[in-house]
């Protein structure tokens, strides 16, 4: 064999790995692409349908039969507030979870076994967690069908997506950077305060993004603790039965009338436009936090 | 170090323990969880009783909890709707878990009224007499279930029960799956069957109606719960055959075509007249609520229901269901104010039954 020939193959098998290479690419845009036209006709759709029904009445009626008068008054009360509540008791558990698990837990075959369960507890359909708060909360404590039974339940439902996401943040850090602390003599709990947990944050926030935006829109554990659908009065307080969005959109696309369709198309935009309000405020969290190191 | 470890093994144990619990026995836990504590888990959130005697309309105020059939929920929520801007002070939600689930909530005592697309079941009157809820039955409206087919079907324009019965019976599954096989004169095409899920009053009243017990069909037809997607398969598919509540047909009236039934006395189409009139058989059927025994004595219960059986026949056609006779809410409200408690119908779901004959021999009594 002459080294021309060698050199020839080389050449066609260099060009076929470029082939490949080129291949893939194309196959990974085709992904994206199809992802992207999938959300877009989606959000298109939404948009015509619920556009000319985006009027201040969505915002300050209560639903009613009539679709013109109808609006999302107590379900953006009711979206709001377990919005809020949930994020009171979720975020400081699940990140305190987090750096205990990461930072002081042995490694032990005990530890390994709870990592395990949560990470378990991630996938769990959202309607158990919705069981488990009608029997604990609901009847077991006594809250009734209340706000904060609610909040609870979404509480548990989104915690062990926050501790999954923020132990992999944690774990990002890198060694040297505690290593360094510990060595001009800061306290463990000096180290994860002031280093450790600020060049996680940003990582924490993106996990706290997601699981607020899964709570957001769960309709199935809500409606298993009791949330009402039809609700004509403010909110009272954390005790008070609530409705959410997606409840009353829910309603709203099974509902036999046209308008109600479109009406519901409007409260998907409103609900958008609410998971988007509370990620901007979280990236812009992210982002002041970042600039501070 | 040892002691937190122990600590978190313990609270792990109990959280997956409880979730456990929760996976396996969805119905037992709910109900078993706390009976007693009911009393106190269902006052919080409700208003307390108003203590004052008197009924002045401006005066009421307090909470009626309203819980049930997505089916019948449209009415009580007009209803709800129209009380409030009466009665600003009194607050009516309406909640959807189902005639079932409706129930399930009504006899752990969770609510004031429950929803029902179907007279309540044996088994239901068994859990409510087990934590002694007694109820007043109250009919409300005539809902049409619709059959229908693609607007391009002109061979089925009417069909018998018995065809019907054929199609959906649980032994029809995999055999019946030709429109010859339903009558010789049909054409050999494939039939595609849509229905409500097997988890609505709408699939237990049509299999009731048709096969003849309530909840067996053959499972090899698309469901939903949602009648909305019924009628996009429907109007889709060229061979469909399906069915779900007439108000849902009076919106789509271009997309798909109703079919006739034959009950032996000739074809019969659904519409507000051969619904109410009781001629179109045995797919019309009755709603009802049920006012819990011990609630109907507060003052905003009271008033509430009054205007609910006063309102029903115009708020009812607003929604798209089919007022009961004019006769028939006088009686029902007669029935609420004596307070008559239980139910007509003996846990069975009836067919073809008329409810003034019913009402009208109970208070002769």
């Amino acid at each position: 064999m002459s080294t021309a020939n060698l050199f020839s193959e080389n050449a066609e098998h260099l060009r076929r790995r470029h082939l490949k290479g080129a291949l893939l690419a194309g196959l990974a845009f085709l992904a994206i692409l199809l992802a992207i036209i999938v959300l877009v006709t989606l959000l298109i759709d939404v948009f015509v349908d619920g556009l000319p029904w985006l009027r201040p009445q969505l915002f300050t009626n209560f639903p009613s039969r009539f679709p013109e008068k109808a609006g999302l008054r107590s379900a953006l009360q009711g979206s709001f507030w377990l919005m809020i509540l949930t994020a009171l008791m979720a975020i400081p558990v699940g990140i305190a979870s987090a750096v205990y698990l990461e930072e002081y837990a042995p490694q032990t075959a005990l530890t390994r076994w709870i990592e395990i369960n949560i990470s378990n507890l991630a996938g769990v359909p959202s309607i158990i967690y919705g069981l488990l708060g009608l029997g604990l909360f609901v009847r077991g404590l006594g809250l009734g069908r209340s706000l904060l039974a609610g909040a609870l339940t979404m509480s548990l439902l989104i915690l062990p997506i926050i501790i999954v996401a923020s132990r992999e943040a944690l774990r990002a850090v890198p060694p040297s950077l505690r290593e360094a602390a510990i060595a001009l003599g800061a306290t463990p709990w000096q180290v994860i305060r002031d280093h450790t947990l600020q060049y996680a944050m940003s990582g924490i926030l993106t996990g706290i993004i997601l699981a607020m935006s899964r709570a957001v829109g769960e309709t199935a554990p809500l409606i298993t603790i009791g949330a009402l659908t039809y609700i004509a009065f403010d909110l009272r307080g954390p005790l008070d039965i609530f409705t959410v969005l997606p409840i009353q959109i829910f309603n709203w696309v099974s509902l036999p009338q046209k308008e109600f369709q479109r009406l519901a198309a409007a409260g998907i935009i409103v609900l958008l436009g609410f998971t988007l309000l509370m990620n901007a405020l979280a990236i812009f969290l992210r982002n002041r936090l970042r600039q501070r190191w | 170090m040892k002691r937190i470890q122990w600590f978190v093994f313990l609270v792990t144990i109990v959280a997956v323990l409880l979730t456990a619990c929760g996976a396996q026995a969805p119905t037992a836990a709910p109900t078993k969880a706390a009976a007693p504590a009911m009393a106190a888990t269902a006052e919080p959130t409700m208003a307390a009783p108003t203590a004052e005697p008197t009924m002045a309309a401006s005066k009421l105020e307090g909470t009626v909890l309203i819980d049930g059939s997505s089916t019948v929920a449209p009415i009580s929520m007009a209803v709800a709707e129209e009380f409030q801007a009466q009665y600003p002070d009194v607050r009516v939600p309406v909640g959807i878990s189902g005639t079932g689930g409706g129930f399930k909530k009504f006899c752990n005592g969770e609510t004031d009224i429950s929803d029902a697309s179907r007279p309540i079941k044996a088994s239901e009157i068994e859990a409510c007499q087990k934590n002694g809820i007694e109820y007043i039955e109250l009919p409300v409206a005539y809902d049409g279930l619709a059959v229908l087919v693609h607007p391009s079907n002109d061979f089925a324009s009417c069909l018998t029960v018995a065809e019907l019965k054929k199609i959906w019976e649980p032994e029809a599954e995999g055999q019946i799956k030709n429109w010859k096989q339903v009558r010789d004169s049909f054409p050999d095409r494939p039939l595609s069957l849509y229905g409500a899920g097997t988890d609505s009053g709408t699939y237990d009243y049509f299999t009731e109606a048709i096969v003849g017990k309530a909840g067996k069909s053959r499972g090899d037809y698309l469901p939903s719960e949602d009648d909305n997607v019924l009628v996009q398969g429907i109007s889709g598919d060229p061979n469909a055959l399906g069915f779900f509540g007439l108000a849902y047909y009076e919106e789509n009236k271009d997309k798909i075509k109703l079919v006739a039934i034959d009950n032996g006395n000739g074809c019969v189409l659904p519409s507000n007249e051969t619904v109410s009139n009781g001629t179109y058989q045995p797919l019309s059927r009755p709603l009802f609520i049920y006012v819990k025994r011990t609630s109907a004595d507060r003052p905003e219960v009271q008033a509430f229901v009054k205007f609910y059986l006063e309102n029903a026949a115009r708020l009812s056609a607003a929604v798209g269901y089919i007022p009961l006779p004019a006769e028939v809410y006088p009686l029902a409200l007669q029935r609420f104010e004596k307070r008559i408690v239980g139910t007509l119908f003996g846990g069975e779901t009836p067919v073809g039954v008329t409810l003034q004959e019913l009402l009208q021999k109970e208070q002769q009594k």
